[in-house]
């Protein structure tokens, strides 16, 4: 059909080349453009949009080299095995993404899957009306998943799942060994964000109030979860910030300062940190008592093909592609240790949890962060630009 | 006669219609962005009010980006001024035939990413970058210089952005002065300087002042060289829009930041239109 289609094309050009198309034959394949062009129009758009999405399906994640690790050891093979291609998009942050979701026409139509932090997140999204309800019957391997990263899911979208949780783990600190000893790192604790000694050579991660505001809270004595003193907290931040070089925006940049020496200590996510070290730079983690914990989960949101997204999902809990992709980012997998073995490498990592009941990991309160994020966001943009 | 008259709209539709649907459209949904209200999920919620204006002058934290950032573009200017017009004034006068390679040389920048370009910055200034290797090496300092993330880094990056502009408007002013002129006031005897500063500098101006424009215009609206080369304090107008419509979905407010700045520059180029002349620009680009 292809070769047909091809070869009546090539006598069309070829008769063009020679000037033989008359003004009746223009006219006609005028009229056939016109009628191609009004059939990925309106009203046969949504029939020919779904024949063309149910071939591809977009997934946006955390960039390089996070959708590397998602590239080569799910989105290829799965690709291989169904035909069904995957269009691999990035975001450098959960706020900027969620921006563009809300711009899309129709608001989030253009997306499918998304890679997102945090159980807040799950709720923003499902707030703003993006969820979806999936068939946990097309998702047999979700039976692997440890329920405690199920359940705080379920909670929020009323039993359902709009999501599948993939992964876990935590914004540590991390310090350049060659100027801090780690003896000194794990005595001074949270407290090495406000030493004294280190002025003009401490970072943290400028777009987001929660990390800034959870390691004030530690350092004033704070549940993160129920901060009872918020001026501390502020003159915490106020007091730290004259300590500050740079505020970081990205994992590549967070990478880069730590790497050049730019800074010594900075909070940090997990698997970057373990990837620098593998790099074989001077860097060392600190996880001190109360260590921002996270769950990642891939999102599937409104409009997306439900039958191919499951599809998707289940292939990427299969224990070899979960493992594969789990050491590739350097996070460790959402499967349950106890049901699933998991390789040295996943078990050696920061946030790994042999029980799979993740009990003692403190993560944000969705509720709770959630309903001050516009107060505390703005707060936290004053302190940061020196109020 | 008449009949012709539609042939200069119809000329000029396919651009006015570029103009229409890419800027009076999307700036009139800011302007009415700007009286929403937002939600705390970040839904948006259609309203009429000022509230997103008064959040902006309530006290002092906005206005005070916003004059830092027309300090900082002021600054700006001038340093592309001064910067600007010794290259732009060496190609007009010079004879050589690499005059063209030169003019190039100021455009090659442009060929490579304006984010690219910033950031090669970092292994140049910073601490373990080429400046600080190189005076470790030699023995003259102990300890790395910490040069970056201040404000000198980000002038330094909006200089970098900005100069060839500079530098094009002044050379193409200069290249529409009639060179007789010159041969006229050195034949008056007039000293090479004083034909410079009664002659060229003058009829030069045109030039400068649509670089000036040009400059502070994008300066004003820029926000990568702060976001790159700043350190904590170093923010610009355009950071705060970007974290309020990025960072917290807080598009109304954004978009009343927007509007104050639009209404600022706009009242900038009004101000300079009344006293020096929009029209000076475009004499720069004529041949005498």
């Amino acid at each position: 059909m292809a070769n047909v289609t091809k070869d009546k094309l090539n006598r069309v050009y070829e008769a063009y080349r020679n000037g033989r198309i008359s003004r009746r034959q223009f006219i006609k394949y005028l009229s056939l453009a016109g009628a191609s062009i009004g059939l990925m129009g309106s009203p046969f758009a949504g029939a020919v949009r779904e024949a063309w999405a149910a071939k591809s399906i977009r997934f946006d994640g955390w960039g390089d080299p996070v959708s590397a690790a998602f590239r080569e050891n799910a989105f290829k093979p799965f690709t291989k095995a169904t035909g069904i291609e995957v269009i691999d998009g990035e975001f450098g942050d959960m706020d900027s993404y969620l921006t563009r979701v809300k711009a899309s026409y129709p608001p989030g139509g253009e997306f499918n899957i998304a890679h997102l932090s945090a159980v807040f997140d799950y709720a923003r999204y499902v707030d703003l009306g993006f969820s979806t309800v999936l068939d946990e019957s097309k998702i047999p391997n979700l039976k692997n998943v440890m329920k405690a990263m199920i359940k705080p899911l379920k909670d929020i979208t009323k039993g359902t799942l709009s999501a599948v949780p993939y992964d876990l783990g935590q914004t540590g600190i991390a310090y350049n060994t060659k100027y801090i000893s780690k003896e000194r790192a794990e005595k001074l604790g949270v407290a090495l964000l406000w030493d004294q000694a280190l002025k003009d050579k401490i970072g943290s991660w400028g777009a987001d109030h929660r990390t800034n505001m959870w390691y004030a809270a530690l350092h004033t004595g704070q549940s993160p979860n129920n901060m009872t003193n918020l001026d501390s907290i502020w003159e915490a931040l106020r007091q730290q910030r004259k300590l500050i070089k740079k505020y970081w925006s990205s994992g590549a940049e967070l990478m880069s300062l730590l790497a050049n020496e730019e800074i010594y200590a900075t909070v940090a996510w997990s698997g970057r940190v373990a990837l620098l070290q593998q790099e074989g730079h001077p860097i060392g983690y600190l996880s001190p008592e109360g260590t921002y914990s996270w769950m990642e989960y891939l999102f599937v949101l409104k409009g997306t093909d439900l039958e191919v997204a499951q599809q998707l999902l289940n292939f990427m809990l299969e224990p070899a592609a979960a493992i594969a992709v789990a050491e590739g980012q350097n996070y460790p997998p959402s499967l349950d240790p106890t049901k699933v073995e998991l390789t040295d490498k996943i078990k050696k990592m920061p946030a790994f949890d042999p029980t799979g009941k993740l009990e003692g990991y403190l993560f944000a309160d969705p509720a709770y962060w959630n309903a001050n994020q516009v107060e505390w966001t703005e707060k936290w943009d004053r302190i940061k630009a020196g109020s | 006669m008449k009949s012709d008259s539609w042939k200069p709209w119809a000329l000029l539709a396919p651009s006015m219609s570029a103009v229409f649907l890419l800027l009076v459209i999307p700036v009139c949904f800011v302007i009415v962005y700007s009286f929403w209200l937002r939600a705390p999920s970040g839904a948006d919620i259609p309203a009429f009010q000022f509230g997103n204006y008064a959040k902006f002058f309530e006290d002092f934290f906005y206005p005070k980006i916003l004059i830092r950032t027309i300090r900082i573009a002021f600054e700006t200017v001038f340093l592309c001024v001064v910067m600007g017009y010794i290259p732009a004034y060496f190609f007009y006068r010079s004879t050589t035939r690499y005059k063209q390679v030169f003019l190039l040389l100021i455009m090659l920048p442009f060929w490579v990413s304006f984010i690219i370009r910033t950031m090669s910055w970092i292994n140049i200034m910073g601490d373990t970058g080429l400046i600080n290797h190189f005076l470790l090496k030699i023995g003259l300092i102990e300890t790395p210089i910490s040069m970056l993330y201040n404000e000198f880094t980000v002038l330094m990056g909006l200089i970098m952005y900005l100069l060839p502009f500079m530098v094009l408007n002044i050379y193409v002013s200069l290249e529409g002065i009639d060179k007789s002129l010159l041969e006229a006031a050195r034949c008056m005897g007039c000293t090479e300087w004083q034909a410079f500063r009664e002659v060229t500098l003058p009829l030069s101006l045109p030039g400068v002042s649509a670089g000036c424009l040009l400059v502070f215009v994008l300066t004003a609206g820029t926000y990568l060289p702060p976001m790159i080369l700043g350190g904590p304090g170093n923010d610009m107008i355009a950071n705060l829009i970007f974290k309020r419509v990025i960072g917290t979905l807080d598009w109304p407010f954004g978009s009343a930041i927007s509007v104050i700045l639009l209404s600022l520059l706009f009242a900038i180029v009004w101000t300079y239109n009344r006293y020096l002349g929009i029209n000076q620009i475009f004499k720069s680009f004529q041949g005498d």
